[in-house]
């Protein structure tokens, strides 16, 4: 058996040594200034888009926006539907320590916060910074949408180009309830009023972990250490409030806290079940699409917290060892035009805000956004201000491992 | 050619299980050129055994897993024993028969949406009897216990065991033991426990240590309705092994290395079970007791098996009725509005997903009925049928837990460069379809009488010949029965999809799990439903075909299989 295994491991590492001495050396990165050339080399590419898969709205949106990419520049845009997206992070990670810097397995990857701090320290982006060079860059809110040029306290510099904007919502049927809590005070006493029915989905998904983050930016005793990485000596005094507040919920949450759901469509089928009477999401349009859906009732109506939420932008970027690095700029460049934007921001479709400046778009662009002020299950803009700024992502790494600490294993 | 076969076979059975087991032992150990690693440490195993709750998901493996296999023995056992020989029974294998094709993330996620507290059970009772406007905040699916997950495993296993029962009967001699029994006057059941079960038991071990080996490390059902705050050890691994943090690989290694050890732990446990229920049993023989009168029992093991089928019948109908729902609020039994937007506006990719099942499964089903008939056809020639050692050759890939020896192929893969695709899944599929397709073949087929391929011979014709000519015409209906088998266990498939089709091989079983932890019921609907209609596709060829080809040769509608 130990011979064999030695066998065995000459020839894996054989073939490993092969695969590396046979590597070119990074594939080219394209010249964005150029555009035109970049659309040449762009037809007739495969781009691997890995992205998360949970929302079939969103899906539908990406199978849209294949089907435009394929008739105007002949892209094959495939949509790798991933659970985590983390699993993309660590699969480019794998490839470069494995030396694989060309004809990597992920071409355009959905990202931000934490996941593009990790790609950014570990060198897993293209650069230098494209995405300020697009043709539809010049469409960017980066005035009042300050999250399009700051990930997470930090700076993209052009490393991935912004495609649309997250606010944490609450929701509520205002059939059954009539008065939501809007303060987090307020939410303890609304559940411990209706024990059983109210819930958030187990960190590490997203919005479970923005759910921390919004009781971490409310409580923080001192919010400034929030914008610089963890250091030990502030982090203690830092999460106590945050757990201790949640200790005060877990008595009375879904199933006494014994289970969670596993992600915010979970969540949100409790919602609509019944089995909670308050969702959380973070896409302020979730509820009007969903009500589009025949998923949720057409009383239930989002909000926001007293003194605001956390908002942030989500991105797309393009790995270092991606062969279709053209493919993936003209892909970047189609989801921030007005087009892609405007239907993509659609209720009906899937309600995602755009990171455009509607305002300055060229007025024939402007009519494609429909106005969201007449739909009851939509928020303006000034209802869902203030937003506020996320935490360094150091802080979501320690609010995960925190939380699996206390109630990983009940 | 076929004097290679069962080479080829023995290679495709056992290769992958070495290889498997090298691509996990190494890491476990903290050895992985791809990651830099190539020293040997002992910390992955360290860090392993720091990581919360872990012996309460070995503990739950272990429990769910025997639990669940217990309690398929005992239903089976006890209808078997009630009822084989009646009609009755003749019935209900029918009725169960189709079960075995429904993989089983799809009777997961049936049972998910039949029992949880917002499901159909509670729906058709409320408000009326229940008084509730509002699901009850109970704790069922996804419960600590993990009864949900057991409940699901049984109504999945009973098919699969009482089928394997049904093939090894006749070699029991059963009938006439069970009337010697009767004329010395013990009742229907305890003849058949006292004199039939020994015997029939020693031919269905290695089917039962295959059902632990399963359940013990299940990840598909495990998710779908496991505890969750810990996860059964299956799942942790699949969540170290997709961890961003590569670091956790080596801890999911050693996490598979300890998933061996377990179901390893449950198989020892069933046999020291297996001594305790034999002495007992003996013990029973010699009081001399008759059991006359078993009518109740013989009515619960009726009833139980019974419950088998409808439990995961009914959870399909559930999900077939979503998948055409419009507004379907709690506690509506039934959706206010019908339409097919789901069907329509997710046909495309569904049709997609459902290609793409479709040719994983006719791939690794072709391979594995091409390795079996080799291997058959050169012991028909060789006139000699191989021993028992060679039988249970076909179960290791059952033995050992899917994900361990998945998890070693994709390191490997991963170090050898191979790229995931639908042909590198098909492969896989192929190590778990072959031993189906050779179980539900070789029985059969070492039943033809040997006489016509004599008079074959006889006649002049070649070993080639009698082949094509005589046995593989008269084996025709078993040759693709067993197709059938084969393609249904690669629909089923989940975690050789997941982890060596690396998220860009998706099938609709993969699609439908995944989905699962959504919230959208309509869509998990519609692929539990095409999970489903694979399969049976797979059986109506099977049947239709040799009732076309031999529409006019009555003798062979005789020789069914």
């Amino acid at each position: 058996m130990v011979t064999f295994l030695k066998i065995l491991l000459a020839k894996a590492l054989l073939a490993l040594a092969f695969a590396v001495s046979i590597l070119p050396a990074a594939s080219e990165v394209p010249n964005v200034a150029d555009w035109e050339n970049v659309e040449k080399a762009a037809e007739g590419q495969t781009v691997y888009f890995h992205a998360w898969g949970g929302e079939p709205r969103i899906n539908a949106y990406i199978r849209w926006a294949a089907a435009e990419l394929k008739a105007r520049y002949g892209i094959e845009l495939v949509h790798v539907k991933v659970d985590d997206i983390a699993q993309s992070v660590s699969q480019v990670l794998a490839e470069k320590i494995a030396g694989r810097n060309r004809a990597g397995e992920v071409d355009l990857i959905w990202i931000n916060g934490e996941n593009f701090a990790a790609m950014r320290e570990n060198n897993l982006l293209m650069r230098p910074g494209w995405a300020d060079k697009l043709p539809n860059w010049r469409y960017v809110d980066t005035e009042d949408k300050p999250t399009t040029t700051v990930d997470f306290t930090i700076p993209t510099k052009g490393l991935e180009s912004p495609w649309g904007m997250a606010q944490l919502v609450f929701l509520y049927d205002s059939a059954q309830v009539e008065d939501p809590p809007r303060t987090l005070d307020a939410l303890v006493d609304f559940v411990a009023a209706n024990p059983g029915r109210f819930t958030y989905p187990q960190p590490p998904d997203f919005l479970g972990n923005t759910f921390l983050k919004q009781l971490l930016v409310t409580l923080a005793p001192d919010p400034e250490v929030l914008s610089r990485p963890v250091s030990d000596d502030v982090l203690d005094e830092t999460l106590t409030p945050v757990f201790d507040y949640l200790e005060r919920l877990r008595p009375n949450l879904w199933r006494r806290g014994q289970t969670y759901p596993r992600n915010v469509a979970e969540n949100r089928r409790l919602f609509a079940d019944s089995e909670v009477e308050i969702a959380m999401t973070f896409n302020p349009a979730d509820a009007s699409a969903a009500i589009e859906n025949k998923e949720l009732p057409d009383t239930v109506r989002p909000y926001v917290l007293d003194g605001g939420t956390i908002g942030n932008s989500h991105f797309v970027a393009i790995p270092f060892n991606s062969d279709a690095k053209p493919g993936a700029l003209v892909t970047a460049n189609f989801l921030l035009s007005p087009e892609a934007q405007a239907i993509k921001a659609d209720p009906r479709i899937w309600g995602d805000p755009t990171v455009l400046n509607v305002a300055e778009l060229p007025v024939i662009d402007q009519t494609l956004f429909a106005d969201a002020d007449e739909n009851p299950a939509m928020l303006s803009a000034s209802e869902l201000a203030p937003t506020l700024s996320e935490p360094h992502p150091s802080w979501t790494e320690e609010l995960e491992r925190a939380w699996l600490e206390h109630y990983g294993t009940n | 050619m076929v004097r290679f076969a069962p080479t080829l076979t023995i290679a495709v059975l056992i290769g992958p299980v070495i290889a498997g087991l090298a691509g996990i032992a190494l890491p476990a150990f903290g050895y992985l050129p791809a990651l830099g690693r190539t020293s040997f440490s002992l910390s992955p195993i360290a860090d392993l055994l720091a990581m919360p709750g872990l012996w309460r998901s070995v503990r739950l493996s272990l429990w769910t897993g025997l639990a669940s296999t217990a309690i398929t023995c005992a239903v089976t056992f006890l209808f078997l024993a009630g009822w084989s020989q009646t009609r009755a029974f003749h019935w209900m294998r029918r009725l169960l028969s189709p079960l075995l094709s429904v993989p089983h993330a799809a009777a997961a996620l049936g049972l998910a949406f039949l029992i949880s507290p917002s499901g159909w059970l509670v729906r058709l009772v409320s408000p009326w009897a229940t008084g509730l406007d509002r699901p009850p905040d109970l704790l069922i699916v996804h419960d600590p216990a993990g009864i949900a997950m057991i409940t699901a495993l049984v109504a999945k296993e009973v098919p699969f065991l009482l089928l394997m029962a049904l093939a090894a009967l006749p070699q029991t001699d059963a009938t006439r033991l069970s009337h010697v029994a009767e004329s010395f006057g013990y009742g229907r059941m305890a003849g058949f426990a006292y004199a039939v079960l020994p015997r029939l038991y020693s031919q269905l071990r290695l089917p039962i240590f295959a059902i632990i080996a399963f359940s013990t490390s299940t990840v598909d059902v495990a998710l779908v309705l496991g505890p969750t705050l810990p996860a059964p050890l299956a799942v942790r691994v699949v969540d170290w092994m997709n961890d961003p943090d590569l670091g956790r690989r080596f801890i999911a290694s050693a996490g598979a290395l300890l998933q061996i050890t377990v179901t390893g732990t449950a198989l020892l446990a069933w046999l020291g079970l297996e001594k305790i229920v034999g002495l007992i049993g003996r013990h029973a023989i010699s009081s001399g007791k008759r059991y006359r009168r078993d009518g109740v029992t013989r009515l619960a093991g009726a009833s139980l098996a019974l419950l088998c089928v409808v439990v995961i019948a009914a959870g399909l109908a559930g999900l077939a009725v979503w998948s055409v729902a419009g507004f379907w609020r709690f506690p509506d039994a039934l959706p206010a509005t019908f339409s097919l937007d789901t069907w329509k506006s997710n046909w495309a990719e569904a049709a997609t997903l459902f290609r793409t099942t479709l040719a994983i499964g006719a791939i690794a089903t072709l391979l594995a009925v091409f390795l079996t008939l080799g291997c058959l056809e050169n012991e028909s020639r060789r006139g000699r049928a191989p021993g028992k050692g060679t039988l249970s050759l076909v179960f290791v890939p059952l033995m050992m837990p899917q994900v361990s020896m998945l998890f070693g192929l994709q390191i490997l893969f991963l170090t050898v460069g191979l790229p995931p695709t639908v042909t590198t899944v098909a492969l896989a599929h192929l190590v778990f379809v072959l031993p189906y397709v050779f179980l539900a073949l070789a029985d059969s087929w070492r039943a033809l009488d040997p006489r016509y391929a004599m008079v074959a011979a006889a006649l002049g014709a070649g070993p080639e010949r009698t082949f094509r000519r005589v046995r593989l015409p008269m084996m025709l209906p078993a040759v693709l029965t067993a197709a059938a088998v084969g393609f249904a266990v690669s629909v089923g498939q989940y975690l050789p999809t997941l982890v060596l089709g690396a998220g860009r091989v998706v099938t609709v079983t993969t699609e439908a799990v995944a989905l699962s932890a959504g919230g959208n019921r309509r869509l998990v609907g519609l692929f539990a439903v095409l999970q489903m209609v694979l399969p049976l596709i797979g059986f109506t060829i099977a049947l239709l075909v040799p009732a076309v080809l031999f529409r006019n040769r009555s003798a062979f509608r005789l020789a069914r299989p």
